[in-house]
């Protein structure tokens, strides 16, 4: 069971709608006693203002439930938002702190066009069970306006993304994985990680 | 880098997908979800649904395809036509669509773009300009391209940016459904002035339009309606063409 986190923003019905299609059993996960044994694992999807995600997750009790379910190294993926959230920060919301998993924070990216919104490609820094049977510097779809350039946790990066400079487009420590871009928008190429997170990850 | 969009534009009324040539003699043009997955497998980078009907049935219809098309089809939706509040926006993202296009809407009541962007996102909120040739420039049009809203096209979407549109439509009255190319003064005019993405609209008629709205206008987007639904071009021979002059495409 794959319990996806809904803090009242963002298109939580898209991922949903994807996992339907791959045949994956989900369930929303709205406070903290939902987040019990009978799931196996967690996507926190994301559109929106990183300070209000860290808020709303608070209010629900989500914040400490999640960071535990981080600290087991349970399988997690974070998707847009959800990535920023694991590192330490993001300029967009100074005042809180992210879930401080990997170093480095987000910041605005330093381009004359932002949102950068549209199919951009990832270049794979290693391989990984994600990414199988998907291409070197396929196009995914992205929509942000901030993202981590800060390379500190170089070594768990596991693919970039060029926009006036690279900024981290997939990273992973252990079993917990965040990806800048929306695989749920992103076509077949998109559903293949999905499928590949569901399976093998 | 990104790689230019090419979107299919399906404009629906009550049930089915219509072209209109100047904004009037509508056509039908086939069945909209069957298209939109068409589209999907060719390899569209994006999909766009106008309620042109702009009554409670054609929206009603809208609403019910972008609902169907949500749950098969995984890129980007746009939908947008005859949106008037907050409730309407809510509506059709709640149905499945990443983003709402607003054009007279926008014009009668621009806090409008503020409070869509601050309860949805930016990333949501799309306007749409209806931009005529008036004088020297252009003006936004209003219903349909019926009324002369008397704003400037660079002031409107310069301030539509500001309220917290997170790309612009950018749809050539003049042109549309001509198929005589798009205005690409109009697009260039437009795309250097502004920091968000621009969609080209109206009326790419050939493959060398398609490129020009890139290269010259500047485009971030094409968006295509009669030139697909009529067959007249696919869109593997758009990419094709687009890659064969140096334009990154997916």
């Amino acid at each position: 069971m794959i319990g996806l986190v809904d803090y009242g923003a963002g298109n939580l019905n898209s991922v949903r709608r994807a996992f339907e299609t791959l045949g994956f059993k989900n369930r929303l996960i709205t406070s903290e006693e939902q987040m019990d044994n009978s799931l196996d694992k967690l996507v926190v999807p994301g559109v929106g203002a990183f300070g209000y995600a860290v808020r709303e997750l608070k209010r629900r009790g989500l914040w400490p439930a999640i960071k535990k379910w981080l600290k087991e190294n349970r399988p997690f993926l974070g998707i847009c938002l959800g990535l920023q959230l694991l590192f330490e920060g993001s300029e967009e919301s100074p005042e809180e702190p992210g879930l401080g998993l990997f170093r480095g924070k987000c910041r605005k990216l330093p381009s004359v066009k932002v949102p950068h919104i549209g199919w951009n490609e990832i270049e794979l820094s290693q391989s990984d069970s994600l990414f199988e049977g998907i291409k070197n510097c396929e196009y995914f779809y992205f929509v942000h306006s901030y993202a981590v350039l800060d390379k500190s946790d170089n070594d768990k990066v596991l693919a970039l993304t060029s926009y006036c400079g690279n900024f981290i487009s997939a990273i992973k420590q252990g079993n917990i994985y965040g990806v800048q871009f929306h695989p749920e928008k992103s076509g077949p190429a998109g559903l293949k990680l999905l499928l590949n997170w569901s399976v093998k990850c | 880098m990104l790689a230019t969009r090419i979107i299919p534009c399906l404009d629906v009324d009550e049930g089915g997908v219509f072209k209109g040539i100047r904004f009037k003699n509508l056509v039908p043009a086939g069945d909209p979800v069957g298209l939109a997955q068409r589209y999907y497998e060719e390899g569209a980078d994006e999909l766009t649904f106008l309620d042109i009907g702009a009554s409670w049935k054609s929206r009603k219809t809208l609403i019910e395809i972008v609902e169907k098309v949500s749950r098969v089809i995984f890129i980007p939706l746009c939908a947008g036509g005859g949106v008037k509040s907050l409730s309407d926006i809510k509506e059709l993202l709640r149905a499945g669509a990443d983003k709402v296009s607003i054009c007279t809407a926008a014009l009668e009541n621009p806090s409008l773009l503020r409070e869509a962007s601050l309860a949805f996102g930016s990333q949501s909120v799309v306007l749409s300009i209806d931009a005529g040739r008036a004088g020297q420039g252009w003006h936004a049009f209003m219903k349909g391209g019926r009324i002369d809203s008397g704003l400037e096209v660079v002031d409107w979407a310069r301030k539509g940016i500001e309220l917290g549109a997170g790309e612009i439509l950018l749809n050539s009255i003049d042109r549309d459904g001509t198929k005589e190319g798009y205005d690409l003064e109009l697009l260039r005019t437009i795309s250097d002035k502004v920091s968000v993405p621009v969609i080209a609209s109206g009326g790419a008629g050939h493959l060398e339009d398609i490129y020009q709205a890139i290269n010259t206008g500047q485009a971030d987007a094409v968006l295509l309606a009669s030139l697909l639904h009529f067959g007249q071009l696919t869109i593997p021979e758009i990419k094709n063409y687009l890659k064969s002059k140096g334009v990154k495409v997916r």
